[in-house]
């Protein structure tokens, strides 16, 4: 009994963590930005879909990860240059790249790709010949965790820098920002870069802990993200620590949700219903739509 | 010294609403003049002051500084030099920053915004010297969110933030307006003494005739568009809030109303 229920645990903290590093990205656009970032249906997958393709022609799993962080960051400035330089609203801007990465996506990966038996960042010799096998199953979990604790320090660290003020000071009030004779539009393009990077890593990542890339695992990663964000900094908005491990936390009870919905009795072609369901739920529970829909009134 | 000319602006042109509110307007500001600029609600006050920043687009006529044509140069590319204060208290600060994090902010202003670190603890104790100057006890406030402080603190601050960095002018868009006659008494006193202490050319504009007749040294009113009063140095001095009172009535009587 015990047993299962550290393997229930451990999954969904595995879960959890994959879909943090995408939280602290939507994190950067949907709280710092205040920019409803649609593209991240698109970077996840763009992620996975080039750590795949790049672990399959023999590139090293965490040089991977990096092309991943990179991709989706090149896409997320693209969404910033569509908003800033031609104008289009945010989220149309997040609605054209989304839908073009879609094909892009099927290009680049040629439709469902499957890496089982290559090395991964999660499988690979080194820890076979390292770890003994009574701890493999923490070895995912273990991995996961290192990897959200450095993504979140390194957010924590941006945002404490000069230009980590800068783009806190863009989504709190951007007449502040060309008052400090810096352009808005170039704050906006790095942070919806950043954040897009971060969507892609967390692909990569992703797609790397199950083995296979499919086209479908970006559909809703904005909503898993978006909720990830608003559960961690609802539930935790007078907590001492910071937004960053709120959103983290955030995710990891997301995907707590999730995985009691489906022992309920839910199926796995409910995921989408039952994602919707959720959100809804946490939206209205945490009262942040309706003041965002007020002020911008 | 800051220079409009030839300014032409319509507002939805093309249009049945479309409508003239500067006609070859020219105006020119000397260094370490302080305008006060006066007028009814539509004369083109503030859409000066836009022209002047870079807010608003023209339709034809140049904008200079040192005669240089700044015309085409962009909004956030103007504010090197100029630093403003807006009506709304809420324009000038961070609200989710703390204080200590907007004086940063603030401080940096010309200066790269790199990956070194937001805030340069050597300079904390100079922003509280600076905080204290206010005398509202900002400076034991360094790290409280500036949206929890009341529009006059954040006013306060905005003033002090937009006057940090070397600057040459500073434009104050009734920056007293929306605040309690006690309070905006106060930013104005701060505000004569910081534009005195760093020599600053100033253009504000105020619906406060006794500001505009007290503070500054040219005395500026715009009716449709055009300077009917223009007054500096000894004719500004004698002028009374009576004479532009009258003023006024005059051309509320020109309009009908």
């Amino acid at each position: 009994m015990l047993e299962i229920i550290i393997e229930i645990i451990i999954s969904i903290l595995e879960e959890g963590f994959v879909y943090a590093i995408l939280a602290l990205g939507v994190y950067i656009t949907y709280k710092i930005l205040d920019f409803p970032d649609l593209s991240v249906d698109g970077t996840f997958p763009l992620g996975g879909a080039v750590a795949v393709m790049l672990i399959l022609a023999g590139v090293n799993p965490i040089a991977a990860l990096f092309v991943s962080f990179l991709s989706g960051a090149i896409a997320g400035m693209i969404t910033g240059i569509i908003h800033v330089k031609f104008k289009v609203r945010d989220l149309l801007s997040g609605i054209i790249v989304m839908t073009a990465l879609y094909s892009i996506n099927l290009r680049i990966a040629g439709g469902n790709v499957s890496i089982f038996s290559k090395q991964t960042i999660f499988e690979n010799k080194l820890f076979d010949r390292l770890i003994p096998d009574t701890l493999d199953g923490y070895i995912k979990v273990t991995i996961l965790f290192v990897i959200i604790i450095f993504m979140k320090l390194l957010l924590d660290g941006y945002l404490n820098t000069k230009s980590g003020y800068l783009l806190r000071a863009v989504g709190d009030n951007e007449h502040l920002v060309t008052s400090l004779a810096k352009d808005k539009g170039l704050v906006k393009i790095i942070g919806l870069s950043i954040a897009n990077g971060f969507a892609g890593l967390a692909g990569g990542i992703y797609s790397q802990k199950s083995g296979f890339f499919e086209i479908s695992t970006g559909t809703g990663a904005i909503v898993i993200g978006l909720a990830s964000v608003i559960i961690g900094t609802n539930i935790f908005r007078k907590a001492r620590f910071k937004p960053t491990t709120a959103v983290i936390l955030g995710a990891v009870i997301y995907k707590a949700c999730v995985w009691i919905a489906i022992a309920l009795g839910m199926e796995s072609r409910d995921m989408k219903l039952i994602t919707a369901t959720l959100f809804l739920v946490i939206l209205v529970l945490s009262n942040d739509r309706r003041r965002r829909v007020k002020t911008n009134a | 010294m800051l220079e409009l000319q030839n300014i032409n602006k319509y507002y939805n042109p093309g249009t049945v609403n479309e409508m003239c509110l500067f006609h070859d307007f020219s105006v020119k500001i000397q260094d370490g003049e302080f305008v006060s600029v006066v007028g009814s609600n539509g004369s083109g006050k503030t859409s000066m002051l836009n022209i002047i920043c870079g807010s608003i687009p023209l339709d034809s006529g140049n904008v200079l500084i040192h005669h240089e044509d700044i015309t085409n140069m962009p909004e956030f590319k103007r504010q090197r030099k100029i630093g403003r204060v807006y009506q709304n208290p809420s324009m000038g600060t961070c609200p989710n920053m703390t204080i200590l994090e907007n004086m940063s902010l603030a401080d940096n202003k010309g200066k790269s915004f790199n990956l070194l670190r937001g805030t340069n603890k050597k300079r904390i104790e100079f922003y509280r010297d600076n905080l204290r100057t206010l005398n509202l006890g900002l400076e034991d406030k360094m790290n409280v969110p500036v949206g929890s402080l009341s529009g006059g603190q954040r006013q306060a601050m905005a003033l002090l933030m937009s006057t940090m960095t070397p600057i040459e002018f500073l434009i104050l868009d009734e920056h007293t307006a929306a605040l309690d006659p006690k309070t905006a008494e106060l930013i104005m006193e701060l505000t004569n003494k910081i534009v005195t202490e760093k020599k600053l050319t100033t253009i504000m504009v105020t619906h406060n005739l006794r500001y505009a007749v007290e503070y500054g040294n040219r005395l500026i009113m715009m009716h449709q568009g055009k300077a009917i009063i223009d007054e500096a140095g000894d004719k500004k001095k004698s002028m009374r809030i009576d004479d532009i009172l009258s003023k006024f009535n005059e051309i509320s009587i020109e309009c009908g109303n």
